[in-house]
């Protein structure tokens, strides 16, 4: 009788040559920054899925995901210029560049905040770092975002307004702040809101009135400023992380800084008269304290990730 | 055994029970302070190591830690104390088709688990015909998945977890699913890693297939690590604690209700004549056993090679099997007939059933060794002795 046989195996690596991977309860922050890194190609992954699954069997896919920014700019645009009449001229092009900001902001963040609870089932039977399901949803939302250039370039065409190319510049750290400090948020909050389910209703309140912080819908040089500024505290509005990047967005986009308004014929300052510097060193403080966040974040993440295949 | 590509060091893994959830905040400020609660000690300090290229098998009742086991290897879980040190790639496949999308293609699917398993484009675009291959969904790979059956479903996520060069593979009783021609496939997978160096943890229900497959085993009992030792000895230890306790999920014995009861033992087990035999001798045993009361018992038998490929497993319910045992000890013969096997060596397990598989009352692991001598020229396994005789053809 033949025994099974005794073929000489193929060589593999042999272990001690190959990478190690330590699962334990504590894991530093740096190793989970280092392996994020590693896997990014999965979040581009995920994020292409989730547009991909989002839009299945819809006739007009992604363009859909321009339907309730615009609706939200139309709305505004009625309430503010056409029945508050605030007189300020091209008022579209200034109220889409702060809203894109904030689409992509509150987009990410909310929808990343119950991302771990939905999408336990892989949670808890597939290993990957956990951090990249909010990052995906991140990245979905810079998807969205992109394609909100192109209702902003029709408008810009349409209005014939130019952008002021000369500061096009600020848009990169503008753009690096707001998606490390909106990555941040989303990674923080999807780890808590496994261990306290009410943290997405909470975000959305928070959300809501962060909104209506922030100069949106209306002009940072306003009421709200002035009265600040006579007490010394106009740092207490910029201490909001996306004053800065929503001031720098409608800078490039809407060129007027002083504008003579349309009702009164008055002549008004409706932005800030920095020098470019100042905008880029504010979002350069917003990106430095949004990639302290981040890494605060993802310990905070560790800490809570041990539970989650528990809590879920 | 050099460095190892597995080491599970001390891991514990305690889960907190809460009698009542408090997963919202209203719920923590209308009753604050201490939540009641019970500690589960899901592993005990679980000590081991597996060898680059071994197969080690972890059997245990339900509910005895392994499923937690495989998720802290796979990193799904964390210990509460100890770690897992894995050297090289791992592929879990703790369900299959865990990460599917099923609004997704099955080729979607297949670079999507791909990404998640740790692979990037190009490399699931190398091996993806394999899968397809494998899985044989070629004419399905473009449809949702949602549209699969889950038979596909389960075979395109066993494809991709095999396919995508894991240095370790943990499989958690996935095999248990699918029908037999895919899971002879799986096995024979199975064994290709094998052959090619693999490491492969594997959980498994079925004594007979971590016998054949398993290099060693690993028993879990209510969180602590029982035995780490060969298949056939695990398996013993296993069994023996299956006798102490109520058998929800006994190895390979009649898939029934079972009870496990003291009624009666075996003593004793010994061939007659001697292990020795030669082929087609006849064999028979002798059994000691002792009951508390006259008690109706049946017997089985269980025949392995020395590899654990299993032989036979005799019916405890044929009518010949059973028989009336006095409330005192007595010895039982046996006469399991002419043993048709070609030469080498063979291990049996007895067990002593109640009627109908209602109880097992003793089983015995290892109970017998016999060795078989051929001497003629045929090879193989059974012994088939053909006899030739020349008839008159049809004339037509």
């Amino acid at each position: 009788m033949t025994e099974q046989s005794t073929a000489p195996r193929p060589q593999r690596r042999p272990p001690e040559q190959r990478e190690t991977r330590i699962v334990s309860a504590r894991s530093s922050v740096w190793r989970r920054l280092e392996t994020l890194w590693s896997d990014r190609e999965l979040v581009t992954h995920l994020s292409r899925t989730d547009i991909k699954v989002k839009y299945k069997n819809s006739a007009l896919g992604l363009v859909w995901s321009l339907v309730s920014p615009l609706m939200q700019l139309a709305i505004y645009y009625f309430v503010f210029q056409v029945v508050l009449k605030n007189g300020v001229p091209d008022f579209v092009i200034f109220l889409f560049a702060g809203l894109m900001v904030w689409n992509f902001f509150q987009g990410s963040i909310t929808t990343s905040t119950g991302i771990i609870v939905e999408r336990s089932g892989i949670v808890k039977k597939v290993s990957f770092p956990r951090e990249i399901l909010p990052l995906s949803a991140v990245g979905a939302q810079v998807v969205y975002f992109v394609m909100q250039l192109i209702p902003m370039a029709a408008f810009l065409l349409i209005v014939g307004v130019n952008p002021d190319w000369s500061l096009a510049w600020l848009l990169f750290p503008a753009l690096a702040a707001l998606l490390v400090m909106a990555s941040a948020l989303s990674v923080l909050f999807s780890a808590l809101n496994v261990k306290a389910r009410d943290m997405k209703h909470l975000v959305e309140i928070a959300m809501m009135a962060w909104f209506w912080l922030t100069p949106i819908v209306y002009s940072f040089e306003y009421q709200l400023s002035k009265q600040l500024h006579n007490l010394h505290l106009t740092w207490l509005y910029l201490a909001n992380p996306m004053t800065p990047i929503v001031l720098t967005f409608q800078r490039v986009f809407y060129p007027h800084v002083q504008i003579v308004n349309t009702r009164t014929g008055a002549l008004e300052t409706i932005q800030p008269t920095w020098p470019a510097t100042t905008y880029a060193l504010l979002d350069v403080a917003v990106l430095v304290v949004g990639a302290a966040l981040f890494v605060g974040a993802v310990s905070v993440f560790g800490r809570l990730e041990g539970n989650f295949a528990e809590e879920l | 055994m050099g460095v190892p590509a597995v080491e599970v060091q001390g891991v514990s893994k305690t889960f907190r029970l809460y009698h009542e959830r408090r997963a919202s905040l209203k719920e923590r400020f209308v009753h604050p302070g201490r939540s009641t609660y019970t500690d589960l000690v899901a592993l005990d300090d679980v000590e081991f190591a597996v060898g680059a290229g071994e197969t080690v098998g972890i059997i245990g009742r339900n509910g005895s830690g392994k499923s937690t086991l495989l998720k802290c290897i796979c990193g799904v879980l964390q210990p509460t104390s100890g770690q897992v040190l894995v050297r090289g790639s791992l592929s879990g496949l703790l369900e299959l088709g865990a990460g599917f999308q099923i609004e997704l293609s099955g080729r979607d699917n297949v670079y999507l688990n791909g990404a998640m398993l740790g692979l990037s484009r190009r490399d699931v675009d190398r091996v993806f015909d394999d899968i397809v291959a494998f899985s044989e969904l070629e004419q399905f790979i473009d449809t949702q998945v949602k549209f699969y059956s889950s038979g596909m479903y389960v075979r395109l996520g066993f494809a991709v977890a095999v396919n995508v060069d894991p240095d370790v593979l943990v499989i958690d009783e996935v095999l248990a699913v699918g029908d037999e021609q895919f899971q002879a496939k799986c096995l024979e997978r199975i064994r290709t890693f094998q052959e090619e160096g693999r490491t492969i943890l594997f959980v498994s229900h079925n004594a007979d297939q971590v016998r054949t497959i398993c290099d060693r085993a690993v028993v879990l009992d209510d969180g602590k690590m029982l035995a780490d030792a060969t298949p056939g000895e695990a398996v013993r230890v296993f069994r023996e604690r299956l006798g102490d306790l109520p058998a929800d999920d006994a190895l390979g014995a009649p898939n029934r209700q079972l009870r496990a009861v003291r009624t009666a033992e075996i003593l004793g087990v010994d061939v007659v004549g001697g292990a020795s035999l030669h082929t087609s001798d006849p064999l028979r045993l002798r059994i000691g056993v002792r009951a508390k009361e006259p008690t109706r018992v049946g017997l089985v038998f269980e025949i392995h090679r020395l590899n654990g490929v299993l032989l036979c497993r005799t019916d405890p319910d044929a009518p010949s099997a059973i028989v009336e045992v006095p409330g005192k000890e007595c010895v039982l013969t046996v006469d399991l007939g002419r043993f048709e096997v070609l030469d080498g060596a063979f291990q049996m397990n007895v067990g002593l059933v109640g009627p109908h598989g209602t109880a097992i009352y003793d089983w015995k692991e290892c109970a017998a060794s016999i060795d078989v001598t051929y001497e003629g020229r045929a090879s193989g396994m059974l012994a088939v002795t053909p006899v030739v005789a020349v008839e008159p053809g049809h004339d037509d």
